[in-house]
């Protein structure tokens, strides 16, 4: 692109004071603390005691892995379907897959409790027919269900908007060409969605490995992701802030190697991939 | 195939609205229970009328969705605006990385980042208690302007350079220039972002949660209400907050549609 870009880069001076000050400034001052004790003196002692959490890591990354995968294999198939209705269909569900995401996800994963509580809907309707009580509620199945559910439209509009825009005489091509309807999505579908695919696997993943509201209203107090280690701490005030950022630092260092593995995978997209 | 496709997309919309539709039927719950339905009241509704602590963190919820949104909008257009000016490949690389951050880091790293930034420069100048409307505002509007730059900078980049230097060549000021030629060609950008950045404000709670102190915004009150027994009030809230969106949501589609159809309308002539 050579065209002459208008404007003067002066004017984005006030955003780069701002996210030197609020974005980089903030992520020093939590290595700081990383690094330091309560007192400000220097120490290691933080970042040698992540140890003790390696259980956490590994759940969250496990739950919030098999969530994006769960998530994933629903959502694809959605995304191509609605891909073949209308345009006027189309833009309904779209808008109907993005209601959801506006309301308050604390209340839509709080409502799961009275689905599958005990007592809940669930296995009122199982022990009308004699069966039961299932133990739904408090277990690791519900945590996964809750990251699916709260996250899955943020993998359903990538997807349809990458797909939606695809060319659809490369199929037809494929098919003149004898593909079966196999080939054709190995192929070519999924190449082609691959942009999508990486913006919402981000989009699913990163708030699921870091949540501590659906671990503690659909897991109980027994299952303890690395996002409820940190609010614990941060809960308990000062004294353990320095642990809670060394906390958060190595869960930001792990994300963002994630995400840089994905995307180099994934053949790097120059816009950095669809946003929505 | 067809039949079996269209019963597929029923199948995740039932997973996607089971839990709204839940809500909403024991909202309207006359005991307070939130398994067994008594029969029809709308008592909690009312309750909520008299909530003077929910009716205020609606207050601050709204207050700092329109003051975030407003200021990230137009700091985030100038940055887009400045940073498509930008020759260096490297700093503007590096300003994009920087955008990116809160984007991609969880809100959880985000929110203890800035809470522990309020609390280190509260305790310089003094301060006992740093977090309250401010910081609040502050994370607000730095976690929505990525999302405002981003959308505007593709339209910039749709946008004609030559149109500006035309306007300017027929003697507009650079300033009147962008004015009248720049901003109604990436408004529709604009207004994403705006939207964007207003609806992202509403619902967050994570980073509202680590930064606001005493200020409590709506997300806050909700957390808290779930934490304590579980009554249907929460429902009632919900239920209202998915009827409002719903209702934007429609009309903002009805409008859409009607400016579309006006353009293609002008096309044709």
């Amino acid at each position: 692109m050579n065209k002459k870009a208008f404007g003067n880069k002066l004017v984005a001076s006030p955003y780069i004071v701002w996210s030197a000050i609020f974005i980089v400034v903030p992520l020093i001052i939590m290595v700081y603390f990383s690094l330091t004790d309560q007192n400000g003196a220097f120490t290691l002692a933080n970042i040698s005691d992540i140890g003790k959490y390696k259980k956490a890591f590994g759940i969250s990354i496990l739950y919030a892995a098999v969530a994006t995968l769960i998530t994933l294999v629903l959502a694809y198939p959605m995304a191509y379907f609605m891909t073949k209705l209308n345009i006027s269909s189309q833009r309904m569900l779209f808008m109907i897959v993005m209601i959801p995401m506006w309301m308050n996800f604390l209340i839509r994963t709080y409502s799961w409790i009275t689905i599958l509580a005990n007592t809940g809907l669930i296995n009122t309707f199982l022990s009308k027919l004699g069966l039961g009580p299932l133990r739904l509620i408090n277990t690791p199945g519900a945590v996964i269900l809750g990251m699916v559910y709260d996250f899955i439209p943020y993998m359903i509009l990538p997807l349809y908007s990458v797909m939606s825009k695809l060319d659809k005489s490369l199929l037809e091509a494929a098919e003149d060409l004898g593909s079966d309807a196999f080939t054709k999505f190995r192929r070519v579908l999924f190449p082609l969605s691959k942009p999508g695919m990486i913006s919402g696997i981000t989009m699913v993943f990163v708030p699921s490995v870091s949540t501590f509201y659906i671990s503690q209203k659909l897991g109980g107090n027994k299952t303890m992701l690395i996002g409820d280690t940190i609010e614990y701490f941060f809960n308990l005030g000062p004294t353990y802030y320095n642990i809670a950022s060394a906390i958060s630092l190595v869960l930001m260092v792990m994300i963002l190697v994630c995400l840089f593995i994905m995307n180099r995978c994934g053949g790097n997209d120059e816009d950095g991939g669809v946003l929505m | 195939m067809k039949l079996l496709s269209r019963l597929y997309i029923a199948l995740i919309i039932l997973f996607l609205y089971a839990p709204v539709a839940v809500m909403i039927v024991f909202s309207f719950n006359s005991s307070s229970s939130v398994w067994v339905m008594g029969g029809f009241s709308t008592r909690w509704y009312e309750g909520l009328v008299k909530n003077t602590v929910m009716l205020s963190a609606l207050e601050h919820t709204l207050i700092i969705a329109l003051l975030s949104a407003i200021i990230s909008t137009v700091l985030g257009t100038a940055a887009a605006v400045g940073i498509t000016a930008i020759r260096n490949r490297i700093a503007k690389k590096a300003v994009m990385s920087v955008t990116q951050i809160p984007m991609m880091n969880a809100d959880i790293v985000t929110g203890i980042s800035l809470m522990l930034l309020f609390i280190f420069f509260g305790k310089l100048i003094g301060l006992d208690e740093s977090l309250g409307f401010a910081t609040v505002l502050i994370a607000h509007i730095t976690f929505n302007l990525p999302y405002v730059i981003l959308s505007v900078i593709p339209r910039l980049r749709q946008t004609d350079a030559h149109l500006s230097e035309a306007a300017m060549d027929l003697g507009c000021t650079p300033v009147k220039a962008f004015f009248k030629v720049i901003l109604p060609s990436i408004s529709t950008g604009i207004v994403t972002g705006f939207i964007m950045a207003f609806t992202l404000s509403l619902d967050d709670f994570v980073i509202s949660y680590f930064t606001c102190g005493h200020y409590q915004t709506l997300p806050i009150v909700i957390y808290n209400m779930t934490k304590k027994s579980v009554t249907p009030d929460t429902y009632a809230l919900s239920t209202l907050i998915f009827i409002t969106v719903f209702v934007l949501l429609i009309l903002y589609n009805i409008l859409q549609t009607k400016s579309e159809k006006k353009r293609t309308e002008i096309r044709r002539v």
